[in-house]
């Protein structure tokens, strides 16, 4: 299915934190990153990708254009996603993740803005976020074609003409030219795939220094 | 990862550059035809061969890797001065998953207590009918049905050593083609045509490990038969795909940044390091016919070995065994551990070299057959770290003793006593937590 980017304005992240920030020890464990999409209109949402680093659980929360009047309401669309097995060890912890229309709690029909939330409940790490953030729509669907009369209604079949004197029959000639190029078929695909292994350019292979780009 | 794994190839290629201009060698030329025949003749019988090797020196060796490993950081760690829930007692000091024993003991349950095993079930003061006849016949069975996934299955209790070659070569899905038999011979004239300053590498380092060997010193024309094709062939470059290393690059002499003059150095872009030869020193009791030989090491160097001297965060990547030695250690011999380092002997330290060698030249043959057959039938390296924890364990009441990183050393200097599969068994089942 094709999938067509959509330029999104993401915000900087915002810590969430009781207390205040300046006095309390620690660092905070959520992070909200909002993604506003100003030049596009309400899309509907096929797929997020990001690079993952060092978030734990990831949690999205959307709003949606709603017909009517009523101001639109932030819904959750993923509730603490698991994106490190076991947060105080490596696992998962620079993954690329992409997320599908099919993995969201809510129908993604008409998105005006997304919100992720990011937990990292460690302390082993000094910071976390989600990097690379890309969103895609549904790309357009193949045009459907109108196929020509006469390919779906095929004519029936007409008596062929009367062969020339001297000539081979056609429908012969057509079968045996039809196995040749099945021959030539077979051959071209089943060349072997074992590589020659020449290493040397031309014969040459005298080298003074190894190369440290 | 890929940062370090990086600086650490730039020093490597530093150190090869400079014992190139320190001793004026290229890094390759081509012979001359008459140095070509007089090798040709001789190829059965290199190890007769001595040539002054005396100003060579191997590239780097296990301890300046451990080094490299030891220092290893995630900017991103926060591992602050004061002694937290996970501050790392060891020497990796980073937060790789490590399975812990109830999970291990999952992973290898064919290890268990109630299956039997070739290297404990096989002993004399058992019975044959009670295991070991079985399990011959179930292993000819395998083999006659040519089954790779049934023989994987089949090998993690043990293969009997009469099948074993077969079964390996089944495993690793080596067969004896006719144009395997050609390409080695191509290997064995690119041999001939040029030579390499790798080889000179190789020819130390099988002089200073197998030949001065007890079991493989037989088997050194046989190594170097096999290690110098193996440097020539650039099939191996294909596992440069998955492995997070990148083959050294030269240019043809001139031509520095032209790419249609780039050339990989050595060919399968390799470098070897002392006692790389000990990979290969163990196949030669079970493969006689050089070519086959050397298609079963190419193999398990791509899909084994080439992890224990590689940095990578893979669970059986030589930084993944190391850090599950130690937390095997400090959870399981907790006041080992902490005598140890008190005393400034780090277990690390003493067992890095037997899993960076895969216990080759470390254990008796018979014995490393045994936990090779494991490493086979599991695909995965992690035995050699719960080996080395399980030697820990063994001699655990002479370690508390010593004093000194020496005397450690001496406890544990010589491992070809022990018997692999009992020892696994202990510390893995039976021993009480």
């Amino acid at each position: 299915m094709s999938r067509v980017s959509v330029p999104c304005h993401v915000k900087g992240t915002v810590a969430l934190q009781v207390g205040d920030v300046r006095t309390s020890q620690g660092r905070p464990g959520v992070l909200v990153i909002d993604v506003t999409f100003p030049s596009v209109a309400p899309f509907e949402l096929q797929e997020i990708m990001f690079k993952n680093y060092y978030t734990a659980f990831l949690s999205i929360r959307v709003r949606q254009h709603t017909s009517t009047h009523t101001p639109p309401k932030w819904v959750t669309c993923l509730r603490d996603y698991c994106l490190m097995p076991d947060p105080h060890s490596e696992e998962g912890a620079q993954e690329y993740i992409s997320l599908f229309k099919h993995q969201m709690l809510c129908d993604m029909a008409r998105v005006l803005e997304l919100r992720l939330i990011l937990r990292q409940p460690s302390p082993l790490w000094v910071s976390f976020t989600v990097e690379e953030l890309q969103i895609y729509q549904q790309g357009p669907k193949s045009p459907s074609m109108t196929f020509p009369k006469w390919l779906s209604h095929p004519v029936p079949c007409e008596q062929p003409a009367p062969l020339i004197e001297g000539l081979p029959d056609p429908s012969r000639v057509s079968s045996e030219v039809q196995q040749m190029w099945a021959l030539t078929e077979m051959i071209r695909a089943s060349h072997t795939s074992t590589r020659i292994g020449r290493f040397d350019v031309d014969g040459c292979y005298d080298l003074n220094l190894l190369s440290y780009t | 990862m890929r940062k370090a794994q990086g600086s650490w190839e730039k020093r490597i290629l530093k150190s090869l550059n400079s014992m190139c201009t320190e001793l004026s060698i290229p890094l390759a030329r081509k012979r001359p035809v008459g140095e070509q025949k007089e090798l040709l003749n001789k190829w059965n019988e290199m190890g007769t061969d001595e040539p002054d090797l005396s100003l060579f020196r191997p590239v780097y060796a296990p301890k300046d890797f451990l080094e490299v490993l030891i220092n290893l950081r995630n900017p991103n760690y926060e591992n602050g001065d004061s002694l937290s829930f996970r501050t790392h007692l060891g020497l990796i000091q980073v937060p790789l998953k490590v399975k812990d024993i109830p999970e291990l003991k999952e992973f290898f349950v064919e290890l268990g207590l109630t299956t039997g095993q070739l290297g404990i079930d096989d002993s004399t003061q058992v019975p044959p009918e009670l295991f070991e006849n079985e399990h011959v016949r179930i292993g000819q069975k395998v083999l006659a049905e040519q089954d790779s996934a049934a023989a994987q299955q089949y090998i993690r209790q043990g293969s009997p050593t009469a099948l074993r070659a077969e079964l390996w070569a089944l495993i690793l899905n080596i067969s004896s083609q006719p144009e395997d038999i050609l390409y080695y011979e191509q290997l064995k004239t690119n041999v001939i045509q040029h030579d390499l300053l790798v080889d000179s590498l190789i020819y130390k380092d099988v002089k200073l490990t197998a030949s001065n060997d007890d079991y493989y010193f037989v088997f050194e024309d046989y190594l170097y038969q096999v290690l110098l094709c193996f440097s020539r062939d650039t099939s191996v470059l294909g596992h440069f795909a998955y492995n997070s290393a990148s083959p050294p690059k030269s240019y043809i002499r001139g031509k520095l940044g032209l790419e249609e003059y780039a050339v990989f150095y050595p060919p399968n872009g390799v470098i070897p390091f002392h006692g790389f030869s000990m990979y290969v020193a163990p196949l030669c009791f079970l493969y006689h016919e050089p070519s086959k030989l050397y298609q079963i090491f190419r193999e398990m160097y791509v899909r084994f070995f080439f992890r224990l001297h590689s940095i990578s965060s893979h669970p059986s990547g030589i930084v993944s065994l190391c850090l599950l030695f130690e937390t095997l250690l400090q959870t399981y011999l907790p006041q080992l551990f902490y005598h140890l380092r008190e005393i400034g002997a780090q277990p690390l330290r003493i067992s890095f070299k037997w899993m960076v060698r895969a216990f080759s030249g470390y254990l008796a043959t018979d014995q490393l057959l045994l936990l090779w057959d494991r490493i086979l039938g599991y695909n995965s390296l992690e035995i050699l770290a719960v080996l080395a924890a399980a030697v820990f364990a063994f001699r655990a009441v002479n370690l508390m003793e010593v004093t000194s990183l020496a005397a450690a050393e001496a406890v544990l200097a010589d491992l070809s006593t022990l018997k692999v599969m009992p020892l696994l068994q202990i510390f893995l089942f039976a021993t009480v937590t």
